[in-house]
């Protein structure tokens, strides 16, 4: 396996200029990720209007593929209820786990993804992200959404 | 000359001169090829490879003599009573022992610390003294010292570092009060590879009656440690950093010091007598090792050590340090690179990180390469928090290592640092 399909133009690219990164005003739920023994950390803050996330934005420093899975998890679930964005979850996890996963037409540029599960201690960089995400949407009281970890 | 010299007839007199082509040829696994590239193993501070010696002492004593220690009067278990007893006697000379009561057994530096904090430090501390160590350590040498301090009411006082990585001897007496009852540091960091002054700090601790624990995961690779020269209450060690199996340590001991201990676990082999109304403890080392041993693990400890009695370990020394000297000009051209622990006095090892590129990315890239380098915090978080980075690469060598590898690493950073920083030229 090539290095190339881990670190594909899009991971490259969403890495050095990661998209919605920042503070986000107004946000209803921020959940926090962290991998101690990589140094990855990051912040998701949400903004859920009803059942829809009308914005997100992340904050935090981490390896390029834990940047870019976070980044390009932002522009995928923006606009997304939270039933969709956990459903996106699913398939993200197999596709980062599952070596018979068929290709995902639908996950569009998520599918840059793909190649992590060739590079497994690399997994969780991939997932931190997803795994935040997913706790803060099933936690119904904001105020109270653990930490993850996905080491 | 030592005992073990005089009664070897086979050993020369003088062990050839270092010849690094001729040393990797004793390490099997050197040879190997990783992603298709030669392997460039420069991860020996977490741990290092097994020469031969070792790999063929740990078969023999498994196809051969294996059975428990200390119990059977049948053959096999005298055989690996013996090969296990041969083990501390190796240990005891190697670290110049004033006995061989002093080694105790454990599964490696962090049982040994956990060891002294338990049962030497425990009973004796009150709420209002204090344990010192520094700001350099590894976990191992500060959680077993946080939980002991939780459990008396004693303060962990800490000893500053600085941009360097150094440790200002001066600042650390200037910590040692009253009420400070023990003192703990690394012989060499592991996150950073300063080399402390503990030849300094022990006599300091000592003038003020305060016990010294010293941890020497990475110096023992590096250095022969003579314990009484150093003066120290305790040094621990890990056998698999110096080319032994993993599950193997010691913890050696001042006897004066582990007599007034009591054990710290209970079970069989630490006891004399046993009955539901009163046990009697063995004597040193056995109180301290309850239960079966890693027997084959010491089998293989005795072994490199003879191992390192065996080589011409002086030349091997010159040679890391020229190493360390390399590596330094080779990693000095790359733009971006900021080298993490810049002691003046260093064990061979280069903890750095990279503008614009985090270390585990170094790492895989790197990997692609054939190249092992360790990525991560190194178990020393208040390290990486004082120098304001989330973690770094560290590239840590061994006397088995080359200047070629070394020239890879550089060549594999530069690629690296150009695939994520967009860098072309």
């Amino acid at each position: 396996m090539e290095l190339k399909d881990l670190y594909r133009d899009v991971i490259l690219d969403h890495n050095r200029t990661p998209r919605n990164f920042g503070p986000l005003e107004g946000a209803s739920a921020n959940a926090a990720g962290s991998n101690p023994l990589c140094g990855d950390r990051l912040t998701l803050h949400l903004r859920i209007a009803g059942d829809r996330i009308d914005d997100v934005r992340f904050e935090g420093h981490g390896c390029a593929i834990s940047t870019a899975s976070a980044s390009l998890m932002t522009e995928a679930i923006k606009g997304r209820t939270r039933d969709e964005a956990l459903a996106l979850f699913d398939r993200v996890h197999a596709l980062l786990t599952d070596d018979a996963a068929a290709p995902d037409e639908s996950l569009g540029k998520l599918a840059a993804l793909s190649g992590v599960r060739e590079f497994p201690a690399r997994v969780k960089c991939a997932s931190l992200c997803w795994h935040t995400l997913a706790t803060a949407l099933k936690s119904s009281v904001p105020e109270s959404i653990p930490a993850v970890s996905t080491e | 000359m030592n005992e073990a010299a005089a009664r070897t007839p086979a050993r020369p007199a003088e062990p050839a001169a270092f010849d690094v082509d001729v040393m990797r040829r004793e390490f099997p696994v050197l040879s190997r090829r990783v992603h298709g590239h030669p392997l460039a193993y420069l991860d020996n501070g977490a741990s290092s490879q097994a020469p031969r010696a070792v790999i063929e002492a740990v078969d023999d004593y498994a196809r051969s003599h294996h059975a428990n220690v200390h119990r059977g009067v049948h053959t096999l278990s005298e055989e690996a009573t013996a090969r296990y007893e041969g083990a501390r006697d190796r240990v005891a000379r190697w670290l110049n022992a004033a006995s061989r009561t002093e080694i105790v057994f454990t599964r490696g530096t962090t049982e040994a610390v956990n060891l002294v904090a338990q049962s030497h430090a425990r009973p004796r501390l009150r709420t209002g003294d204090e344990v010192l160590i520094t700001h350099l350590e590894h976990h191992a040498n500060i959680v077993p010292w946080q939980m002991v301090c939780e459990q008396t009411g004693a303060k962990l006082v800490v000893a500053p570092i600085d941009s360097r990585g150094e440790v200002d001897p001066e600042a650390v007496e200037a910590l040692m009060g009253p009420k400070t009852r023990l003192f703990a540091c690394a012989h060499v960091s592991n996150a950073l590879g300063t080399v402390l002054p503990v030849e300094r700090l022990v006599a300091s601790a000592r003038a003020r009656g305060i016990a010294t624990l010293v941890d020497g995961a990475q110096a023992i690779p590096h250095s022969r440690v003579d314990v009484r020269a150093l003066g120290c209450d305790f040094y621990a060690f890990s056998g698999h950093k110096m080319f032994a199996p993993t599950g193997i340590g010691v913890l050696y001991g001042r006897e004066s010091m582990l007599e007034r201990m009591p054990p710290w676990q209970g079970g069989g082999d630490m006891i004399l007598t046993v009955s539901f109304e009163r046990t009697t403890y063995n004597s040193l080392p056995y109180k301290f090792e309850a239960g079966t041993p890693n027997i084959v693990g010491a089998v293989g400890l005795g072994a490199a050590i003879d191992f390192l009695d065996s080589i011409d370990l002086r030349g091997a020394h010159a040679h890391e340090t020229a190493l360390l000297e390399h590596a330094h000009a080779a990693l000095a051209p790359i733009a971006g690179l900021r080298l993490i622990g810049t002691a003046r006095r260093k064990a061979s090892l280069v903890s750095f990180v990279i503008d614009g590129v985090h270390p585990h990315d170094l790492g895989t890239v790197l990997d692609q390469d054939g190249i092992a380098i360790r990525t991560g915090h190194h178990c020393a978080m208040p390290v990486m928090d004082f120098f304001g980075v989330p973690a770094t690469a560290r590239a840590s060598f061994a006397f088995y290592n080359t200047f070629e590898e070394i020239d890879r690493l550089a060549v594999s950073l530069e690629r690296a640092r150009r695939l994520f920083g967009g860098d072309v030229g």
